[in-house]
């Protein structure tokens, strides 16, 4: 394999690492409760940007890091108390319409709370690249790739073993029978709305050694999470990662052998392939349209 | 002569044949029934036949004409009209207006005519207009004329589907299960309309479970189970078919 | 019923008359005008926009794709090859209608969620795609376009502007206002109530969806053409996924199926950002905070909620049995 093949493949893994954590988040949200939520992105950056103010004001890296999620979570929970719930049963178009003017109420929050500024994070094991196959593996990316497993196993464990993991998921696939059966539906979805910006907080920390982070790195992120979870296809756990993966590599592997200008297209063309020919998505999303 | 033919009819959905080699026709100016236990196919039977499903098998003739795999629209513009048994009703206008929507076939009006609203254009609203307004008494919402569908209650909503797909001006009529959640009395309206529609020589299928209004109606009776015919003669024979008795009426006859 | 609905309809149309003749006694200056001339412009794609997402009952969150599309085509035909500007506007049109007819056709086989990523994805390639191909469109910072020019004469200057965006803005709602009444229109609304329903009295689904996405599309294209020779100037942003849901949000907010609650929609949502700079750092909170709230206390829109209430009032006094 050329040195700059193995390059791109290990970029464009640990990218696509960071697009599978936000398009996990986005599929938890959209399994709960059918919605969209727009806001994601923001979640990556406040993971980053809350990580660098707390590490400005003394506190160790590991504190900051929890720290950071806790409170990216806790912005979560209130986004789905005050902006969704109110508005449940809304049509489609409304609660788009919310949840994109809380990404844009969160942004105007970060340039108040921080700046316009770039910031970033000190590796969290040194600058040293690993040379894997003639190519230079940055030390961060091995937390990338570490850290997005070990949550995969995580979620896989949560999900699959644990009554509140049970809980969500019998409220995806079906909610009236969820709610018949005891399990309260509403706090199912303020719970994924929580957990969903966890992660997307997770994955906006990992990633600020190597891209920075700023008030505005949401957007992308997000609308390539969201690309990602849709390649993969909405609301599958499995989807969102394989999403994550394929969209990365695509990506890096695009922009070092066709164009570099065009990098941040690639990811919605396969959106838009994937809906025209294969809606459900590589692994087959939920249905959420009944004939 | 039969109006409606169907050969060898078969819909599967991934392992579940819905309806299976079925083949039966309808002769013009009948009203022809359709019963069996739930799950027998019949809902899937109406939506072969208004092309909201597309057969896995077998073929769909109207008169001369195939209409296997032909959208919907095709259906009605054949001459194909239906009710549906979950309402479809346009909960977003008025009944009159659910009414003008089924001239739709009728009225085609060219973009340039509507963008510009060409003066025949009001003559033919206006035209459009008193025909949905007679169909709605013909069915007997007279009183509804003013009123919007969201407003309405259900047992009028039934008859509101009915007056639309009378407005297409069909020459097949097929109703799924139009006595569904209606009281005696308004069954017994049912069948009057039921009469009155045939009077005017549509050709009526009727899908239905309740039996009084099935014997009441129908000239001939094909009884489905399973998704494939069980037997067919006319409403007396199926009453006394052992077969049918078992697999359906029960204790159930009146 | 019908009598009332004669009624609104011209009724409507008066007072857009009424406020578009009147409006210039309350505008004091050129600033004043020039967010008006904008809230026309933006009124005009809401119109369109409002036909596909309030009447037929589909969605777009690409439509700045179109907008942009428009600016640019016309922009680039006039500003880089000497086209006419007038010629340049038409044909840009005309391009993005062709488009909107060829990818409408995969596009609006999907429903619901899907039709709002494909559309979304749709918009967020336009808006990279000029924002890249500097060559043409003069990349993120953006191009200047030449003025308008009407039989020898170039169209410039606020007053003169007003004039004619207003008089298209007249044109615009009252050929929508045509569709919508004709069996065509019911035809669409019918979609949006039950397709099932609808195709099984002979509309072709399909066709229509595409035919409304298309004339939303050409709406769009026209707004950004014009935009762009009034501003002088155009950027990537007039196409970005902000300016998309920026549009939704005014039609949604109006009030869906409604063609006037679509023109008092952006007319609040453009003027809304103008009155929030008074915020300064605040502003993006605000602008934020509004949207949230609009949807969440008002979600029908304004103008049906204030219809509703409208409606009710009558019957509460008389003490009836309902």
């Amino acid at each position: 394999m050329s040195a700059q093949l193995a390059q791109y493949l290990l970029s464009g893994v640990t990218i696509g690492a960071i697009y599978a954590l936000v398009a996990l988040g986005f599929s938890i949200i959209f399994n709960a409760s059918h919605v969209i939520n727009f806001a994601q992105g923001e979640f990556v950056m406040i993971g980053g940007m809350t990580t660098v103010s707390l590490i400005g004001t003394g506190l160790p890296l590991p504190l900051a890091i929890v720290a950071a999620v806790a409170v990216a979570g806790a912005m979560g929970l209130a986004l789905e108390k005050f902006a969704v719930e109110p508005a449940r049963g809304a049509p489609v178009v409304t609660l788009i319409i919310i949840t994109i003017g809380a990404s844009i109420f969160l942004r105007g929050l970060a340039i108040l709370v921080w700046d316009k500024k770039l910031h970033t994070l000190p590796p969290f094991s040194g600058h040293r690249p690993i040379e894997i196959a003639g190519a230079a593996l940055l030390p961060q990316s091995l937390w990338v790739l570490g850290v997005t497993l070990a949550i995969v196993l995580l979620l896989w464990w949560f999900f699959g073993r644990t009554l509140l993991g049970k809980a969500i998921l019998a409220t995806s696939h079906q909610r009236l029978a969820a709610q018949l059966v005891g399990i309260n539906v509403r706090q199912v979805v303020f719970i994924s709305f929580g957990l969903s910006a966890a992660l997307g907080a997770v994955a906006g920390i990992l990633i600020t050694p190597i891209t920075l982070t700023s008030w505005d790195v949401g957007i992308m992120l997000g609308l390539k999470g969201f690309a990602a979870a849709v390649l993969g296809g909405l609301g599958s756990g499995p989807g969102a990662v394989v999403g994550g993966l394929v969209l990365g590599i695509a990506e890096t592997l695009s922009a070092g052998y066709l164009s570099s200008a065009y990098k941040d297209v690639i990811a919605f063309v396969l959106m838009l392939a994937v809906l025209f020919f294969r809606p459900r998505g590589l692994l087959g999303g939920r249905v959420t349209e009944r004939v | 002569m039969s109006l409606l033919r169907v050969q060898g009819l078969g819909k599967e959905f991934g392992g579940v044949r819905a309806v299976e080699n079925l083949s039966f026709s309808v002769a013009q100016g009948i009203v022809h029934s359709i019963i069996g236990p739930n799950g027998a196919g019949k809902t899937t039977l109406l939506n072969l036949l208004t092309g909201i499903y597309v057969p896995t098998a077998g073929g769909i003739y109207l008169g001369e004409r195939e209409l296997t795999g032909r959208p919907p629209y095709e259906y009605a513009a054949a001459g194909v009209a239906r009710t549906f048994q979950n309402l479809q009703v346009f909960f977003n206008m008025s009944a009159l207006e659910n009414v003008m929507v089924g001239r739709y076939r009728h009225e085609r009006c060219g973009l340039a005519a509507a963008l510009l609203r060409f003066p025949a254009q009001a003559r033919a609203e206006s035209a459009c207009r008193d025909a949905a307004a007679e169909l709605l008494e013909f069915v007997g919402l007279g009183g509804y004329l003013g009123a919007h569908a969201d407003a309405m209650p259900y047992g009028a909503l039934k008859r509101l589907e009915v007056a639309r797909a009378l407005a297409t001006e069909p020459q097949l009529l097929l109703l799924d299960e139009p006595a569904a959640g209606l009281n005696p009395t308004e069954t017994r309206e049912f069948e009057t309309l039921i009469g009155r529609i045939a009077a005017r020589g549509i050709t009526v299928v009727l899908v239905e479970h309740n039996m009084r209004l099935v014997m009441g109606v129908s000239d001939h009776v094909l009884v489905l189970d399973y998704g494939c015919k069980l037997a067919e003669g006319t409403a007396g024979e199926m009453r006394a078919d052992p077969r049918v008795v078992e697999a359906y009426l029960g204790a159930a006859v009146h | 019923m019908i009598s009332w609905l004669a009624q609104a309809r011209t009724g409507g149309m008066l007072a857009l008359i009424a406020a578009i003749a009147l409006l210039p006694l309350a505008l004091s200056n050129n600033y004043f005008y020039e967010v008006a001339i904008l809230v026309g412009l933006n009124a005009i794609l809401c119109v369109g926009l409002n036909l596909l997402i309030g009447y037929a009952g589909q969605i777009s969150l690409g439509h700045a794709g179109f907008f942009g599309l428009g600016g640019y085509g016309s922009a680039i035909l006039s500003a880089r090859y000497g086209w006419p500007p007038l010629a340049a506007l038409a044909a840009a049109t005309a391009a993005v209608g062709l488009i909107a007819f060829v990818i409408g056709r995969p596009i609006l086989r999907l429903r619901g969620h899907y039709l709002a990523m494909a559309t979304l994805g749709m918009g967020v390639i336009v808006s990279i795609v000029v924002s890249t191909e500097d060559g043409f469109t003069g990349g993120p910072d953006g191009m200047s376009v030449p003025p308008l020019t009407l039989a020898g004469m170039v169209l410039q200057g606020e007053r003169v502007w007003y004039w004619v965006v207003g008089a298209l803005l007249i044109a615009a709602v009252w050929l929508a206002q045509n569709l919508i009444e004709s069996p065509t229109g019911r035809a669409l609304r019918a979609l949006s109530g039950s397709e099932v329903g609808a195709e099984v009295v002979g509309i072709d689904s399909s066709r229509h969806k595409l035919l409304v996405f298309v004339i939303s599309a050409v709406y769009a294209a026209i707004a950004g053409g014009l935009t762009a020779h009034y501003s002088g100037f155009i950027t990537p942003g007039k196409a970005s996924f902000f300016h998309s849901i920026e549009l939704v949000t005014m039609v949604v907010f109006g009030g869906m199926a409604s063609t006037f609650g679509a023109v008092i929609g952006a007319a609040i949502l453009t003027t809304l950002p103008q009155v929030l700079t008074v915020f300064k750092e605040y502003e993006m909170v605000a602008f934020g905070a509004v949207m949230m709230g609009t949807m969440i206390f008002v979600p029908k829109g304004l103008v049906p909620s204030l219809a509703m209430m409208a409606r009710r009032r009558p019957v509460r006094p008389r003490g009836s049995n309902r």
